[in-house]
């Protein structure tokens, strides 16, 4: 899909894939035969960069097709570059600017009170979007409503735009500062299956807003992407996605 | 032209509305601790239930509406206009940018806005929402107006920006005129065939007694409340273009990009007229009671006669 188009971010895209297959695999309530109702849970993507890995769970789904993917990123394409919910079936937020997907979320999360839906509502951060100072602001409005129906997975792959995180500016202990704002945390390996799947049990089961922190590698599978900040937005050439393909499968 | 009625301010009518509003329930009113401030006040203390405290976090409140709409609810969240901006960009990518319909209404809009001083008195809100596609911009004259124009936001299809004024004017609408106001259609209040006078919000009334004035000079003056400038009423500035010598237009807020930059932009590729833009200079306020503060930048009944003389 990456290569195809020639642009987009290979690398918060693998670093993703393993949570989201669990979450679509074990909690996700959603149908392409019916993307628009009311009742399904909600899965907003504010990372909204690592689209490609998005548009693959749904196509495993039947909300897309092969050729919707191979349109990525081009004129008139449902697959646009950042994940947008007026393109694409099955696609819940119009991300592409970090920062706003968590707040998006709490708007999902009281419409499902007030409507008297018992639909969950599933929002994966990326580590550098915790940057963005909304986010706490939205950590903070979250706990204070007590949203127990508001679930985040925030992606740590430690690496950013430019360069690795903690060389943009440091994070820090993600977990606890999320803790601090009255959520409940648990912290996991992002890559261990069934790490993944118990913890997004766990969320499930915990009273009022959780969150997991997945300790995850940006570039995941293939190994001269994996924990190199240049294959944050950047398409594999020819020879690169052969040997990306070799591994990866 | 008898004289005016004092009713409440346009934010007052804001608060009205609201409640005239709540029987839908899916009307949800979001605050960011202004809820005092704006009027939102009155919906919360009957209709907690349905009221969302975000604190002030202003970001934050309009990806919330935006959440909110894109489950069918019908958001609106309202803070200072000032404030408003600091969420521009939200209101952009998260909120008009996928099309979902909230509204936001920024109180406490102008230099008229007084002592707060410059850093309370946006002068720019309606030229930065103007540029986002698809948006619906207001600026209503009185309380009634302002109350009638909300309540059709209800079923309104495109997201919308609505500035209100802290202070009270004089009204320009009773009970009655109030229903034949519609969202997209400029009021005409006088009828004149020597000059236009197009305004907004609190400059209305100044518009209609300049008007007056001149009458007593024997100039005939058409008086316009424009308060929706988005989509602006092209329909209306034809008819007014060809059949006035010029046209003034008047607002409480930056001459770059708001009522006056609207009405230029469109008659001078469709139907050039001479227009003479009365709004805030370049500049910012300072603190000051809200008649010296329009006064100190010149928008005053003055003002308004001396333009629309050299329109003759």
């Amino acid at each position: 899909m990456i290569h195809k188009a020639g642009a987009g971010h290979p690398g918060g895209s693998l670093s993703a894939i393993d949570l989201i297959v669990g979450l679509y695999g074990t909690q996700l309530n959603v149908d392409s035969n019916n993307p628009d109702s009311i009742q399904r849970d909600r899965f907003i993507m504010s990372k909204g960069h690592a689209s490609p890995a998005v548009y693959a769970i749904l196509k495993e789904h039947d909300f897309l097709k092969q050729s919707d993917l191979d349109g990525f990123r081009s004129l008139g394409s449902v697959c646009q570059g950042h994940v947008d919910m007026k393109w694409t079936n099955g696609v819940d937020f119009s991300a592409g600017s970090l920062g706003m997907g968590l707040s998006f979320g709490i708007g999902t999360a009281f419409a499902a009170k007030m409507n008297g839906l018992d639909y969950q509502t599933w929002v994966m951060l990326g580590d550098g979007e915790t940057q963005e100072g909304q986010i706490w602001e939205a950590f903070m409005a979250a706990s204070y409503h007590n949203l127990d129906n508001l679930h985040v997975i925030i992606d740590r792959n430690r690496i950013q735009n430019d360069d690795f995180v903690n060389v943009q500016m440091e994070i820090g202990d993600v977990a606890s500062k999320v803790e601090a704002f009255g959520w409940s945390v648990k912290e996991i390996d992002g890559h261990d299956m069934e790490a993944v799947v118990e913890a997004l049990q766990w969320s499930m089961d915990t009273p009022g807003p959780s969150a997991v922190v997945a300790h995850t590698v940006k570039g995941k599978g293939v190994s001269f992407m994996e924990d190199n900040p240049s294959f944050h937005g950047k398409a594999p050439n020819d020879a690169e996605l052969k040997m990306a393909m070799e591994e990866l499968v | 032209m008898s004289a005016p009625s004092t009713g409440g301010a346009s934010r007052d009518g804001y608060g009205a509305a609201l409640l005239n509003l709540a029987d839908d329930p899916r009307v949800v009113v979001i605050e960011a601790d202004l809820g005092k401030s704006t009027k939102s006040c009155l919906f919360r203390e009957l209709y907690p239930e349905r009221t969302i405290s975000l604190g002030i976090a202003e970001q934050n409140m309009v990806l919330v509406a935006a959440g909110l709409a894109s489950c069918g609810k019908v958001p609106f969240a309202s803070t200072f206009a000032i404030f408003t901006e600091r969420a521009f960009e939200q209101v952009r990518n998260g909120l008009a940018r996928p099309g979902l319909v909230a509204h936001i209404c920024g109180s406490h809009g102008g230099i008229h806005t007084g002592t707060d001083g410059s850093s309370a008195q946006s002068i720019e809100d309606l030229a930065l929402y103007r540029t986002i596609p698809g948006m619906t911009v207001m600026h209503p004259s009185d309380d009634l107006s302002a109350t009638k124009l909300t309540e059709q936001l209800l079923n309104h299809p495109n997201p919308s920006y609505t500035r209100t004024a802290r202070n009270k004017t004089p009204r320009i609408y009773d009970e009655d005129t109030v229903n034949s106001i519609q969202i997209g259609k400029g009021s005409v209040l006088k009828e004149g065939n020597d000059v236009a006078i197009i305004a907004i919000g609190v400059m209305v009334h100044k518009a209609l007694e300049a008007a007056e004035n001149l009458h007593s000079e024997g100039i005939n003056a058409t008086v316009v409340d424009m308060h929706t400038i988005k989509p602006l009423d092209t329909a209306l500035l034809d008819q007014l273009a060809n059949s006035v010598s010029g046209i003034v237009t008047v607002e409480d807020h930056s001459v770059i990009g708001g009522l006056g930059s609207a009405v230029s932009e469109y008659l001078s590729e469709n139907n050039p007229t001479i227009i003479r833009k009365i709004g805030v200079e370049d500049r910012f306020g300072e603190s000051g009671d809200s008649e010296e503060l329009l006064s100190l930048v010149g928008l005053t009944i003055e003002s308004i006669e001396t333009a629309a003389r050299a329109m003759l």
